[in-house]
């Protein structure tokens, strides 16, 4: 279970990025982190690990104090959460078991991770996780051979390699199309519920959100403007948190895009044959 | 669509004061050209310019036709002249490494002291010239092959050292938060988020000074260092302009050769 005590971010700039944000996720729980661009969702996933540094407030994994941890500490508790990452952050260069085994990384002492000897529980582990997302046989292809499906694939993976009890997720699909981006969720609720795992989700596309997550908090300006169900995310909810705008329209405007790229991909399918 | 008349028809890419300043500066410079002119010609003796041509024809006509006979005996200071080119670069890659990862922002254990060291040592290996490096350490450690590959070395530190930090500087930073995020230690980040994106730069930059050291390597001789250049030395100060051919000859045939290979090697890197 992860809480949330009043959690602040001020920049050097000062931006006041977060304002007191009190959230508990259960376990199993997935929790949608939508709001307008700039409103601190990044930052709010990335204080958590602590890859930003929170001017204020407690993160409690467990009955574990991450906020107030030393380096050492925090590099431990870290293997407690996976992250997964927009622009799926693979390492590029190095094969999909590698970056699959990197999950290990925080487990294993340097020589081996350098020597690539891990042990073979972790590579039996690795085998079985890419079973799971369906990558077993591209395992010693390099990460930059595969498409943006497959590579937040191996980002799976390799969060989940940690044995995590959280799952921190950045924009999982802001660069796939609307049928990866649909089957990428599928596999991340489900993975969340075969392992009674919370997650939270950073997402910018609402009808997305609302198809796959179970609760949804909204933030504006660093702050918690929405907190409920998919259901109630109403005409007003979306006010509160984006601003002003024709909701209804928008989200036939969506289904419109998304049928129309749809569409586009058949002809261009078509094409090709 | 009628109302666009009644936008301007007028849009310069430079204000006119700015076009005034590009008048100036080109003006400027073509002063400055015509007096450097003046300067340079006063003391040239217009004599030996118009000899020019009888005397480069007097001086090709000894160079042809090459001793070729002279070739065997060039094989070995050859030979040496690359073992100089070829440590030399190991040398000045071991050094330049740990500077690279010193001066590179986002790898640098401390911004205020190590950092300003580091470039320094870097501005220091790049401003004074192999040759001068030469030139010093024969007098510090005697003439012969360790002083060129100690020269070569340390002219190195800075070309590798410089092109690697910014390779290190211009890592995605997103690689490196990820693999943070695993809870990985600094040497685990060091080797699985930024190595990786840096070893097509690094071998790329290696070949290339290697194939660059090759080159300087040639005249190192001429200050005693070692190499094909005392070949040069000796046979240029004997006057013996056919033998200088074949050592040219050599010369040109080595650089040819290490700039294809430098090129093979880099293609099947990157």
């Amino acid at each position: 279970m992860l809480i949330l005590e009043g959690l602040s971010k001020t920049y050097k700039t000062g931006d006041a990025a977060l304002r007191d944000v009190s959230l508990t996720v259960p376990k199993g729980q997935i929790m949608g982190l939508i709001g307008p661009s700039g409103a601190g969702k990044s930052t709010l996933i990335r204080c958590i690990n602590r890859l930003v540094e929170p001017t204020g407030g407690k993160v409690l994994l467990g009955d574990m104090d991450l906020v107030r941890l030393g380096k050492a500490d925090l590099r431990r508790q870290r293997r407690r959460i996976g992250m997964i990452f927009q622009e799926y952050a693979l390492v590029e260069r190095l094969t999909v078991m590698e970056n699959v085994l990197s999950g290990r990384l925080g487990y294993v002492p340097f020589w081996r991770s350098f020597l690539r000897k891990y042990p073979p529980a972790d590579i039996q582990r690795a085998y079985q996780l890419l079973d799971r997302v369906g990558l077993i046989e591209h395992a010693d292809k390099r990460a930059d051979a595969l498409s943006g499906g497959q590579r937040q694939r191996v980002g799976i993976a390799r969060a989940l390699a940690q044995d995590p009890e959280l799952l921190l997720v950045d924009e999982p699909t802001a660069s796939l199309d609307p049928k990866t981006s649909r089957q990428i969720m599928r596999l991340l609720t489900e993975i969340c519920a075969e392992r009674d795992l919370p997650a939270i989700v950073n997402i910018h596309d609402v009808p997305l959100a609302q198809q796959f997550m179970q609760r949804i908090v909204g933030l504006r300006a660093g702050r918690v403007v929405f907190d409920g169900t998919p259901d109630q995310l109403t005409h007003d909810a979306l006010t509160a948190i984006y601003g002003e705008e024709d909701w209804n329209e928008m989200r036939r405007g969506d289904e419109e895009q998304t049928r129309a790229e749809l569409d586009a991909r058949d002809r261009m399918a078509a094409l090709a044959r | 669509m009628t109302e666009i008349t009644h936008y301007s028809q007028v849009w310069s890419y430079r204000t006119s004061r700015g076009r005034l300043a590009l008048w100036g500066g080109w003006l400027a410079l073509v002063a400055l050209f015509v007096w450097c002119w003046q300067i340079m010609t006063r003391d040239t003796i217009w004599f030996f310019v118009a000899d020019a041509p009888t005397q480069a024809a007097d001086i090709g006509s000894r160079m042809v036709p090459p001793r070729w006979s002279y070739l065997p005996e060039l094989m070995q200071p050859l030979w040496d002249t690359i073992n100089i080119a070829t440590l030399g670069t190991i040398g000045g890659v071991i050094m330049a490494v740990p500077v690279a990862f010193l001066a590179a922002r986002n790898t640098t254990p401390s911004a205020l002291i190590l950092r300003p060291i580091a470039l320094f040592i870097i501005v220091a290996s790049r401003s004074i010239n192999s040759l001068i490096w030469a030139l010093l350490l024969v007098a510090i450690i005697g003439p012969g092959l360790l002083a060129g590959i100690v020269a070569i070395a340390l002219r190195s530190i800075g070309f590798i050292g410089k092109l690697l930090y910014e390779a290190i500087e211009e890592t995605d930073a997103t690689q490196i938060e990820a693999i943070e995020a695993t809870g990985a230690s600094g040497a685990q980040v060091l080797s699985y988020g930024i190595v990786p994106q840096i070893m097509p730069a690094f071998w790329g930059i290696t070949v290339f000074r290697w194939d660059i050291n090759i080159r300087e390597s040639t005249i190192l001789g001429l200050v005693g260092a070692g190499g094909i250049g005392l070949k040069l030395q000796a046979s240029l100060n004997t006057l013996a302009w056919s033998q200088v051919t074949v050592i040219l000859l050599l010369i040109l045939a080595t650089v040819v050769l290490s700039e294809w290979v430098s090129a093979r090697m880099r293609h099947a890197i990157i």
